[in-house]
């Protein structure tokens, strides 16, 4: 196919976004391999890079993998750079949700601002139609609803549709999803077969940016790194029943569900149920009082319907570990939101995180917890 | 596909005349040039020879030419070097704030040291004026550094009157002349520099070599350790191959300049004026000011420099956003901001740099391919 136009390939340097490169160029595609280069890791060297060297986002030896992989199976490879974007749309709203209380999810926002943004228009400058990233996902098209449909990966352990919510019908008819059908070991069982230098590197880490996912060291290093002063964070740890249990150094340092780290020694175990930024103030309590059955998710985007007018049944993800538990959709007064009841009381829902609505293997839609 | 070079700012191919030179050197004179003996003495000849041949082409004397490893260490050599000779408690030094990073951020080490800098603003179209060089003096100024061409923007400085200028006031100064040599005639007597830096890269030559030019009775801390080579100035052994291929890089570039020049003037106005008669929103980058001849520095409004790169890459034309050793950088290039740009039209400028091997087809086929990847890239608004 000489002449079809390129699909642009998103090279993180890792081995599932290799295969997919290899795996298009044996299919007889043509390619152009880019990585993006998102955040100088180099920036806060307070959060000692070297010694947290593995699985870390556009490192040095990221950016060298991926080429070595574009070298061995000949194709065109730059190094495109998005870092001022992914700072403005992905890792300022980190920082600002979290010191509003809430517990963000910055891969949602990467895919819906950067990859399957911002590499799509670069994708467009170099004249391809598709691009293809490394994600365990499946797409479709529906005929009968024409619409694009987001379906969770075959192999259920690595499926990452949580992330992928946020994807609109044009986004979605111009993406490819190679690995979707495949396991991970399949995948690397490829990889080896094509004898990529990447078969055996270990698996990335959640949030590319934060090292050892530590957000409180990331956070103060970074607010330090821009100027801003540093907040005097200190508030009340107080129990359901409005008792002083104790005091802490910012709610940023704590998310819903927490039980580590509270500096509070207490015969039964305690969990933040609460954080509210204005006051300062971390409620704690019992397991029971994480329980919770209703909450309502806003700026939702529908993938697979159209949306409901009616109540909906679904199983509905309320964050990237959760088991996805029965619920139904109601419409809600918000027309960008939905009002989500489950069967039984979920533990631990966090205002900031994603909820994805899925009917079996197919994405529904998404929104954010209020 | 074929690829055509229009990146001879960030290195050139070596000529084929060079490149035999150099692999008879490599293959046939082994010796170390501090020997005594036969091996040793032919490859001291050659080394020497070589230098005749580097000074011969800015018309210096052959003891005032010091190899190094290339551009960045020449300057690094003159920068450090210099200030760091004076022994004044008080030091202070004069800059463009259109240097090569080779200099700003030598400059900025010494910073980090104790000495003052002054940076020194640009003109529209990227000249400094000799007057704001006499009024940033000061009497601990012990250094003023002003490249000759920019790397960028081709822009040529009027280094003959700033040095006029440090001259009255007995102050050392060194010309960054990477950019300048073998493009435009370079006589480092008639432009009254005490330091010159050159490289061999940018002339044919291969990388890994290059030269700094030191005006004989100049003052010259060493940067680096170790043996008594070139003067006391660049201690380790001499990389014959190389040098002798930048020599033989100066004797081609000296028969052949006048000539060439003139051909890349040509070929360079063809394209600035194709481009700006056929591409509206075009404009040239420091177009006003005497210039190097085979450097275009054009922006494209509301088009995204690093995608039209890769674009053009894509359809066999090999360009750039500026300077290769920032390439990457998400801050837009300091010499575009210095001359004035807004920070979108710096990132909507590319730099064409013509060479040996351009020819008016090639030229003629750029222009195609920049209409219409400009065409395509502004109706996707890929915006800078």
């Amino acid at each position: 196919m000489p002449d079809a136009p390129p699909i642009a390939v998103a090279m993180s340097g890792g081995v599932d976004s290799s295969t997919v490169a290899a795996l298009l160029v044996r299919q007889g595609h043509k390619i152009v391999g880019m990585t993006m280069q998102l955040w100088n890791q180099r920036r806060l060297p307070e959060l000692a890079p070297e010694t947290s060297g593995h699985g870390r986002c556009c490192s040095l030896d990221d950016v060298y993998d991926a080429r070595r992989v574009a070298e061995q199976v000949g194709i065109p490879y730059y190094v495109v750079n998005f870092e001022k974007q992914f700072e403005e749309q992905v890792v300022q709203p980190f920082v600002d949700e979290y010191l509003a209380g809430r517990t963000p999810v910055p891969c949602t926002l990467c895919n819906n601002y950067i990859k399957f943004d911002r590499f799509l228009e670069m994708a467009d400058a170099v004249g391809a139609h598709h691009i293809a990233t490394g994600h365990y996902a499946r797409v479709r098209y529906d005929e009968t609803a024409g619409r694009y449909q987001l379906l969770r990966a075959r192999d259920a352990s690595k499926d990452q549709t949580y992330f992928l919510f946020g994807l609109t019908q044009k986004q979605l008819a111009r993406t490819l999803f190679p690995l979707g059908e495949m396991v991970k070991p399949e995948v690397r069982e490829l990889a080896r077969e094509m004898d990529l230098a990447v078969a055996s590197k270990g698996d990335s880490q959640e949030i590319c940016f934060v090292p050892n996912g530590d957000y409180a060291a990331f956070l103060n290093a970074y607010l330090k790194d821009k100027g801003a002063a540093p907040q005097a964070t200190r508030g009340e740890i107080v129990t359901t029943d409005g008792r002083t249990l104790g005091e802490h150094q910012g709610v940023h340092h704590f998310t819903v569900g927490q039980r580590k780290g509270l500096g509070i020694s207490s015969r039964e175990p305690l969990y933040v149920i609460s954080t509210d930024a204005a006051t300062q103030r971390v409620v704690v309590g019992g397991n029971d009082d994480l329980l919770c059955t209703q909450f309502a998710a806003r700026q939702v985007n529908w993938i697979s319907i159209a949306g409901v007018t009616a109540p909906v049944r679904a199983q509905v993800k309320i964050r990237n570990k959760h088991a996805a538990a029965p619920a139904t959709l109601h419409p809600s007064t918000d027309p960008l939101g939905v009002e989500v009841i489950f069967d039984e009381p979920q533990r631990a829902v966090t205002p900031g995180q994603g909820a994805v609505f899925y009917d079996g293997d197919l994405v529904l839609g998404g929104g954010w917890i209020a | 596909m074929q690829h055509f070079y229009f990146d001879h700012n960030a290195t050139t191919p070596v000529a084929p005349e060079v490149l035999e030179t150099m692999v008879s050197c490599l293959g046939q004179v082994y010796g170390n040039a501090s020997s005594i003996h036969h091996f040793g003495q032919a490859a001291k000849q050659k080394l020497e020879g070589a230098r005749r041949q580097v000074a011969a082409l800015i018309h210096a004397t052959p003891a005032e030419i010091v190899f190094t490893s290339g551009g960045t260490e020449a300057d690094n050599l003159a920068v450090l070097g210099v200030v760091r000779a004076s022994a004044r408690v008080h030091r202070h030094m004069v800059i463009s704030a259109i240097e090569h990073s080779a200099v700003l951020s030598s400059a900025a080490q010494l910073e980090r040291e104790g000495v003052a800098v002054t940076r020194l603003p640009v003109g529209a179209n990227g000249t400094v004026d000799p007057a704001t060089v006499r009024s940033a003096l000061r009497p601990e100024t012990v250094l003023i550094s002003v490249m000759h061409a920019n790397n960028e923007l081709g822009v040529v400085q009027p280094i003959a009157e700033i040095a006029t200028i440090a001259r009255q006031a007995d102050v050392t100064i060194h010309a960054d002349g990477v950019q300048a040599l073998g493009k435009i005639a370079v006589d480092v007597k008639a432009l009254g520099v005490d330091l010159y830096s050159m490289s061999g890269h940018k002339l044919y030559a291969p990388k890994g070599v290059g030269t700094l030019y030191v005006r004989k009775g100049t003052k010259l801390a060493p940067v680096t350790f170790g043996g008594h080579h070139e003067r006391d100035h660049r201690p380790g052994t001499e990389n014959v191959p190389g040098i002798v291929a930048l020599g033989a890089a100066c004797d081609l570039a000296g028969r052949t300049l006048a000539e060439e020049s003139a051909r890349l003037a040509a070929l360079r106005d063809r394209l600035e004026r194709s481009v700006l008669r056929r591409i509206p929103g075009t404009g040239v980058n420091g177009g006003g000011a005497a210039r190097t001849p085979n450097t275009a520095n054009i922006y494209f409004d509301s088009v995204d420099g690093e995608a039209m790169v890769i674009a053009l890459d894509l359809r066999g034309f090999a360009v750039s956003t500026g300077s290769a050793c920032s390439s990457g950088a998400i801050t837009p290039s300091h010499v575009l901001t210095a001359i004035g740009l807004s920070a979108d039209r710096a990132r909507s400028s590319l730099r064409f740099s013509l060479g040996r091997s351009t020819t008016l087809e090639q030229v003629d086929a750029l222009v195609e391919a920049l209409e219409t990847s400009v065409v395509h890239l502004r109706r996707i608004s890929v915006h800078a």
